[in-house]
């Protein structure tokens, strides 16, 4: 059989997205900078946890405490979502692809299908790793998987961080190449979300960024942590997310669909 | 086979592609010819569905690209041969896009020995010259054994060697019975190569004719006859001659006659009828190239002035008179007017040393001159 079928083209993305070096590293580098860095914080919440005050005690989420580390894990995911499409665009290699694959619809849906299934597999790994890495440190106040939404909440890790890098890839896809979509979301992600979402007078709509929104669902204790309160539930919140990311998406294929290669 | 009916591609305010019909037929080489930014890429890359056609269309066996089944089957392209992700290996770049149509894996190890490659397959593409992303190109259009094939610009940065195989190559696969379309914007390659030509200028389309027939169409030969200056009317009585058998003739600026008509036997028997004796009978042929440059001159793109300079030279000063200083031109002996310069007086006219490791000596006993 020749035929340029689905299942060919998520075989040829799987080829493609294993044989080149920067899917290796952004993928063990999101996992490592996460589980080490809310290890890390585990350990400080840990040494200091005679010192919080009942408020605090009450609202403290173990759960969300061994995720905090996937400010800065998530990324790497950024960039491996980012790179998984942009590169087609830098390097030419998309004139390639599509001057076999006529059915362009098929070619980007096929290559998104495979790069998420493996931001989500290592997404998964990631959090269940980070979870009960950042348990053991915790000792006393820790929480074990079987508690009340624990599970939901490492699970919806590994969603999000698969979120996080499908919607990456419609940037990319929008803007057809890497330099400028790493440029537009490292600080969006890094900087600008964490300040609109931390300052009073803008939580109240920065609560429905993407990342903000979709993080909740790591959350266990209503309010915990930072003390913000949403107008939506954990899977509200990953609900946003998931509209957002697919409104890139359709935008990124609308412009690959639209635009000369 | 390829149709291509008024096609035409606009970039903004630029007409790149204007009204282009013609047929690629299978079973012969055509090439496709036109100078720089003629139109020729953005003509192949609506073939393949990569640019839409701002009008017209172009078919491939009498289907639309976007429209074929099964492409790699039906087409294989080279267009860019850097079209490649360099962090990739050969043989997985192949890997993945026969994937991409489910053939299978052994036919990416034929085609890398088809190209020659197959020992240059597990490096990684960035560390490639342009010769060999030619031949992975090459490999890549192969991969779907398709009946139609496109190659832009093939025998770029290749060898002498590879040029050949690229030859040869594309008349196999043209006797096999595949429509083959090659550009081009080197007439002399396409001379040797193609069975057919395409030849566009400013995305118009020229002429459309056979290699054989586009030469007799357009170099026409031609004797050049020189007369012995010796004899100040041998031209004339020599122009007379051969006009007066019939021949076409046409004075050059030095003196010498360009004859046309008469074969180069012939000439010389008039000469010696005539009396005349010949300093030159030569025969001559107007290069392809040239009939190829006379055809596409008014449509050259990119077309070279002369460099002015205006900012970077200050005007040359009024110069001395020449009657007011005049002294007399040395003169240099004519035996020795190809010698070499003499040495300058008492030292070496260049940096030769006298014998090895002078200059490494001298270097040690001047450091901080030599540096």
């Amino acid at each position: 059989m020749t035929v340029s079928s689905f299942p060919g083209i998520l075989n040829s993305e799987w080829t493609k997205i294993r044989t080149v070096a920067s899917t290796t590293w952004t993928l063990a580098s999101a996992l490592v900078v996460t589980v080490g860095s809310s290890a890390a914080l585990c350990a400080v919440v840990s040494a200091t946890l005679d010192d919080m005050t009942p408020q605090e005690r009450l609202t403290f989420d173990p759960t969300m405490a061994s995720f905090v580390g996937m400010t800065f894990g998530q990324l790497a995911m950024i960039v491996f979502g980012v790179l998984v499409v942009g590169t087609e665009y830098s390097s030419g290699m998309i004139r390639t692809s599509l001057a076999a694959v006529p059915r362009r619809v098929s070619f980007f849906f096929g290559k998104l299908t495979v790069a998420t299934a493996l931001a989500l597999v290592v997404g998964l790994a990631t959090s269940f790793l980070s979870f009960f890495l950042g348990q053991v440190i915790l000792g006393d106040a820790s929480v074990g998987i079987g508690g009340d939404n624990v599970l939901r909440a490492v699970i919806g890790g590994g969603l999000y961080m698969a979120m996080i890098a499908l919607f990456s890839m419609g940037v990319a896809a929008i803007l057809r190449g890497s330099v400028l979509a790493i440029c537009m979301l490292i600080p969006f992600f890094l900087v600008i979300s964490n300040i609109l979402g931390g300052v009073p007078a803008t939580r109240k709509w920065a609560q429905y960024l993407p990342d903000q929104a979709g993080a909740k669902i790591m959350q266990v204790v209503p309010g915990g942590m930072d003390g913000s309160t949403t107008t939506y539930g954990p899977w509200g919140g990953f609900g946003i997310m998931v509209l957002w990311t697919a409104a890139v998406v359709l935008g990124g294929y609308l412009v690959l669909k639209k635009r000369d290669a | 086979m390829i149709e291509a009916v008024g096609l035409t591609k606009r970039f903004g305010a630029k007409t790149a592609v204007d009204q282009l019909s013609f047929q690629v037929k299978p079973g012969h080489v055509t090439g496709f010819l036109g100078p720089n930014g003629s139109g020729k890429s953005t003509t192949m890359r609506m073939i393949v569905g990569l640019d839409r056609p701002t009008s017209g269309h172009v078919t491939i066996n009498g289907r639309p690209f976007r429209d074929l089944p099964n492409a790699q089957r039906h087409v294989g392209a080279l267009l860019d041969a850097k079209a490649v992700h360099g962090g990739r290996r050969a043989r997985t770049h192949l890997l993945a896009v026969a994937q991409l149509s489910g053939i299978p894996e052994k036919r990416v190890d034929e085609v890398l020995a088809v190209v020659g490659l197959q020992d240059t397959a597990r490096q990684r593409t960035k560390g490639f010259s342009l010769g060999m992303g030619q031949r992975l190109g090459i490999a890549t259009a192969l991969l779907g054994d398709p009946q139609v094939l496109l190659f832009d610009e093939p025998v770029n940065g290749l060898d002498p060697e590879g040029i050949l195989w690229v030859r040869n190559l594309m008349r196999q696969l043209a006797a096999e019975g595949r429509t083959v379309f090659v550009s081009s914007h080197l007439m002399s390659e396409m001379a040797l190569t193609a069975d057919h030509l395409i030849v566009i200028g400013r995305g118009r389309l020229l002429a459309e004719m056979g290699t054989q027939e586009f030469i007799t169409h357009n170099s026409a030969g031609f004797a050049r006859v020189r007369a012995a200056d010796t004899h100040p009317d041998g031209r004339d009585t020599m122009a007379a001659a051969l006009t007066g058998a019939g021949a076409r003739v046409l004075k050059e600026p030095d003196g010498a006659l360009r004859v046309t008509g008469l074969e180069l036997p012939h000439i010389a028997d008039l000469a010696h009828g005539a009396g005349v004796r010949l300093w030159e009978l030569s025969p001559h042929r107007a290069s392809l190239e040239e009939a190829y440059m006379r055809l596409t001159q008014s449509s050259v793109e990119y077309a070279s002035t002369e460099d002015p300079r205006a900012e970077l030279w200050e005007p040359e000063p009024p110069s001395v008179p020449a009657w007011e200083d005049e002294e007399e031109a040395p003169q240099a002996p004519a035996a020795a007017f190809y010698a070499p310069p003499p040495p300058a007086a008492g030292g070496q006219p260049f940096l030769m040393p006298g014998s090895p490791g002078e200059l490494a000596a001298a270097a040690k006993n001047h450091p901080e001159e030599s540096r």
